[in-house]
């Protein structure tokens, strides 16, 4: 019998940890786009994720369509649905204020749960592997085909958004509005259209990373909460706004819970990442990569 | 604006105390007092909510933590330890006034969705605490056999006396946060809500405003916690976790934060709408949840107690 | 300096530098303020004037350097401790409680001296509410004094601009202040609602009550201002009598460098 070390063992949970962590970045991404764009937490960004999931289960376990073809399809359904978001819960909103913003995205999102599970019902439902599940050993330590997919798929995020944001007319827009919405308005930028904009893209970004996860972790109606919950924390940890804040949140929070869960008590999963979340806010209030300063020129 | 009118206060404390007595002639509805009960313990968390999150303008995602500390200390204490139920509301009520300081000093310099997450975060671990410390809270199962409460010697037994109990202590609370907000005290939070800077250059002690008016709130939910343990004789985590948070949202939503009339409005018709009307919609229940919800926001964003002032408003043109 | 102080300044700043992050607003600032006296602080925009202003009353703490009023130091505190001592502002973007009716905003400048214990408070015992009282009569004298005991019921955000400008002075004096600092009281006022502003400035120097002020209007500072600091990119580049300073070639300098003239 080959023992397992403690040094395998806790390469073993740092894997699964980035992995998880990927996820987790790639909602915070999600949130960022959103925040930047308008200053708004859109709590309903974890629904995206399970969207994206259970869509993509459907057009691709159910109605049979290939992978990719299922795939394109998805983001495109779930973009959908963060357009029809912005338009039906957010921008009828006439005084909009920290709180009514909070509780229309809690609203939304429990109207997006509750038409899941109406069509859905309460069961978890598995996707295949993108490329199969045979497990790659490399030192004792057993990998995933479907890790490299998700890890994959947030350095293909980063990248693109970079790009997106640094070399094109609209991106660049889209950051000016988020800089300052009125010099936007003043040079003939279409704010409206730039929210819009950013509620789609946090939508696909949201079904990606529903997609990559459902084959490691499977997907049921209930699970937006609580990724949108982890997200949230990722970009709040990170410094609200900031894209490497995101991904550096995200991947922090996934190693922290799946450490503590290895190597410490499994119950308190979830509380390690929080804890550790809620002394570094006590002790850096705008994040890891927040700027007080300019937090403070935001509204809320 | 703040005047504080008396015939509302006169109607409301009648319907109070004649509701038993009138829904107990009809069967169809004899069991509403039962639900009046549960009522009475959401109102006394969205009083003190209102007056953070109305009045003072900062958010709390996290209140039904300090409900569970109430009601952990209720059970806890009488279970393990055989201590006065009384005496345990009053610990737990010191308990939970002594972790919101702690918790609430460094949280309430965070602003808005810093806020908001911290708050969200605490409220989530206090729950895995609640799921994981199975030797004293029973884990996830809950604890039962916790006692009920008694007045003077005689034990409280039927639905009215609780009824007639927890309605007296939301009264209590409900007359305190009024005097609260029409003094120097209730400004100051205003003010706060409004512009801190110009509240700290009148010399208004802004954190030291907010912690006061975050521990108020976690002292109510906390006897909420202790009512709602007596009463009901037995607790599970569930009772206390996230989605109780947002409840307290969505009541806040249906009443309107800004005015305390709408706190109590609120809870209790949240209470009614949760456990006696939505119930006809079955599994649609959580879609026409999130539908009023989202409704009450876009279109009523005063929510119902905005709906007098702007009928007044109307009638003036 | 042809300008006489009598006694110890009640302000002093004394090498005062405010840096964010790379930038530095401020650069080894030396001010005295006299009490009882008018003292204007002008520059161009970005000069670092409201900058001084948010350090002198606490809003974040100054880099280097030591700020004394009344021969205490008082850098580092903050804000509300900065009120209790005696030192008021007001706001270039008019910060009025909006939410309130002009009266209670100005029942909130007297916060600091009220009895406002949460328990006392809560319970309505009958001393708060005699306090609330006397407190309303008080507020009613200030408004009085400020023109404004006819709008004492109208919600303040719903006040003309000058009008609601004049509101925040009125709010600062109500908490007994030595020193208040203006921040702009006339910007954006037509020429009468300036003269108004012109008139309660005055008003309040004969009070005995010291003024610091930071306003554009050159009409203003020159007519009612005792002396006048002139801050350039964060540094002091001249201090003086109205007289000295209009005549001062490093302030046309600056100015007219600025586009703009000085009279």
């Amino acid at each position: 019998m080959e023992t397992i070390t403690f040094t395998t063992q806790l390469l073993q949970f740092t894997v699964t940890g980035l992995t998880v962590g990927a996820i987790y970045a790639m909602v915070a991404i999600g949130f960022n786009i959103i925040y930047n764009v308008t200053e708004i937490i859109n709590l309903a960004q974890g629904e995206f994720v399970m969207l994206g999931g259970l869509i993509m289960v459907f057009i691709h376990v159910s109605l049979g369509l290939p992978m990719i073809l299922a795939f394109i399809v998805t983001v495109f359904v779930v973009t959908l649905s963060g357009i029809l978001l912005d338009r039906l819960a957010i921008k009828p909103i006439r005084q909009p204020s920290v709180m009514t913003l909070i509780i229309a995205t809690i609203a939304a999102s429990i109207v997006i749960k509750g038409t899941a599970m109406l069509i859905w019902g309460k069961s978890p439902y598995d996707l295949p592997a993108f490329s199969g599940r045979t497990p790659i050993e490399l030192g004792g330590v057993v990998l995933q085909p479907q890790y490299l997919w998700v890890i994959g798929f947030l350095v293909v995020v980063a990248i693109g958004l970079t790009l997106f944001f640094n070399r094109t007319i609209l991106g660049k827009a889209m950051s000016a509005c988020a800089d300052n919405p009125d010099a936007a308005r003043l040079v003939g930028i279409n704010v409206q259209q730039m929210v819009l904009l950013s509620f789609a893209l946090s939508a696909a970004i949201g079904a990606i990373a529903g997609m990559t996860l459902t084959p490691i972790a499977l997907m049921d109606y209930d699970r937006g909460a609580m990724l949108a919950i982890k997200g949230f924390g990722a970009a709040i940890l990170g410094g609200l706004g900031s894209f490497p804040g995101a991904i550096l949140g995200g991947l922090m929070i996934g190693l922290i819970e799946s450490w503590g869960a290895g190597l410490l008590l499994s119950g308190y999963k979830d509380a390690y990442a929080l804890v550790i979340l809620l002394l570094v806010l006590f002790a850096r209030p705008s994040g890891i990569l927040g700027n007080l300063e300019v937090t403070k020129f935001k509204r809320f | 604006m703040l005047r504080i009118h008396k015939a509302p206060i006169v109607a409301g404390v009648l319907f109070i105390l004649l509701f038993p007595w009138v829904t107990g002639r009809f069967p169809a509805i004899e069991h509403y007092p039962d639900l009046m009960v549960f009522a009475g313990i959401y109102c006394l968390i969205t009083i003190g909510l209102s007056l953070l999150m109305g009045y003072a303008g900062q958010i709390s995602l996290g209140h039904a933590a300090f409900y569970g500390i109430g009601a952990y200390a209720s059970g806890i204490l009488t279970t393990h330890f055989g201590i006065n139920p009384w005496l345990c509301m009053l610990i737990g009520a010191v308990v939970a006034t002594l972790v919101a300081v702690a918790v609430g000093a460094p949280s309430l310099r965070l602003r808005g969705h810093y806020l908001a997450m911290a708050t969200l975060a605490f409220g989530i671990i206090v729950n895995i605490v609640f799921r994981e410390e199975m030797e004293w809270t029973g884990g996830p199962d809950g604890m039962g056999g916790i006692p009920g409460l008694a007045l003077f010697g005689y034990p409280l037994e039927s639905v009215n006396q609780y009824y007639y109990l927890v309605w007296a202590i939301v009264a209590a609370a409900f007359f305190f946060t009024i005097r609260l907000i029409q003094s120097p005290t209730g400004r100051a939070l205003r003010a706060i809500h409004v512009s801190e800077p110009a509240a700290g250059a009148m010399g208004v002690d802004i954190s030291r405003y907010k912690v006061m008016v975050f521990a108020y709130s976690a002292l109510l939910a906390s006897l909420a916690g202790s009512l709602y343990a007596h009463y009901m004789m037995f607790i599970n985590p569930s009772t206390f976790d996230t989605f109780f948070s947002i409840k307290l949202i969505i009541m806040m939503a249906l009443g309107g934060a800004h005015s305390i009339w709408g706190a109590v409005v609120g809870a209790v018709l949240f209470a009614f709408l949760s456990f006696e009307w939505l119930h006809h919609f079955g599994e649609l229940e959580i879609l026409v949840y999130g539908s009023v919800l989202l409704l009450v926001t876009v279109f009523m964003p005063e929510g119902l107690a905005g709906i007098p002032a702007k009928i007044l408003r109307r009638g003036r043109r | 300096m042809a300008f006489d102080r009598s006694g110890s300044p009640l302000l002093e700043v004394e090498e005062l530098v405010m840096a964010f992050g790379g930038l530095t607003a401020l650069m080894n600032i030396n001010l005295q303020v006299a009490k009882g006296t008018i003292m204007a602080i002008i520059g161009p925009n970005g000069a670092g004037k409201t900058t001084l202003f948010n350090l002198i009353t606490g809003v974040f703490p100054p880099t280097e350097g030591a700020i004394r009023f009344n021969g205490l130091t008082i850098s580092g505190q903050k804000p509300h401790r900065i009120a209790a001592m005696g030192i008021s502002r007001t706001f270039q973007t008019v910060e009025l409680f909006s939410n309130m009716t002009v009266l209670e905003n100005v029942m909130v400048g007297k916060h600091l001296h009220v009895n406002r214990s949460f328990l006392a408070c809560g319970l309505g015992l009958p001393h708060i509410r005699r306090q609330e009282k006397s407190l309303e009569a008080e507020a009613m004298e200030l408004l009085a004094f400020i023109g404004l005991e006819e709008k004492s019921q109208v919600m303040a955000d719903s006040l003309p601009l000058g009008e609601q400008k004049i509101l925040e002075i009125g709010r600062a004096l109500a908490t007994d202040p030595l020193l208040v600092c203006l921040d702009e009281p006339a910007a954006g006022l037509n020429e009468t609602e300036t003269e108004t502003a012109a008139c309660l400035i005055r008003a309040i120097k004969e009070r005995g009550i010291t003024v610091l002020l930071v306003e554009h209007d050159m009409k203003v500072i020159m007519n009612i201002s005792d002396e006048i600091t002139v801050l350039n990119y964060g540094e002091k580049i001249a201090a003086g009598t109205p007289e000295e300073i209009q005549r001062n070639p490093k302030v046309i300098e600056a100015y007219l460098g600025d586009g703009l003239s000085v009279i």
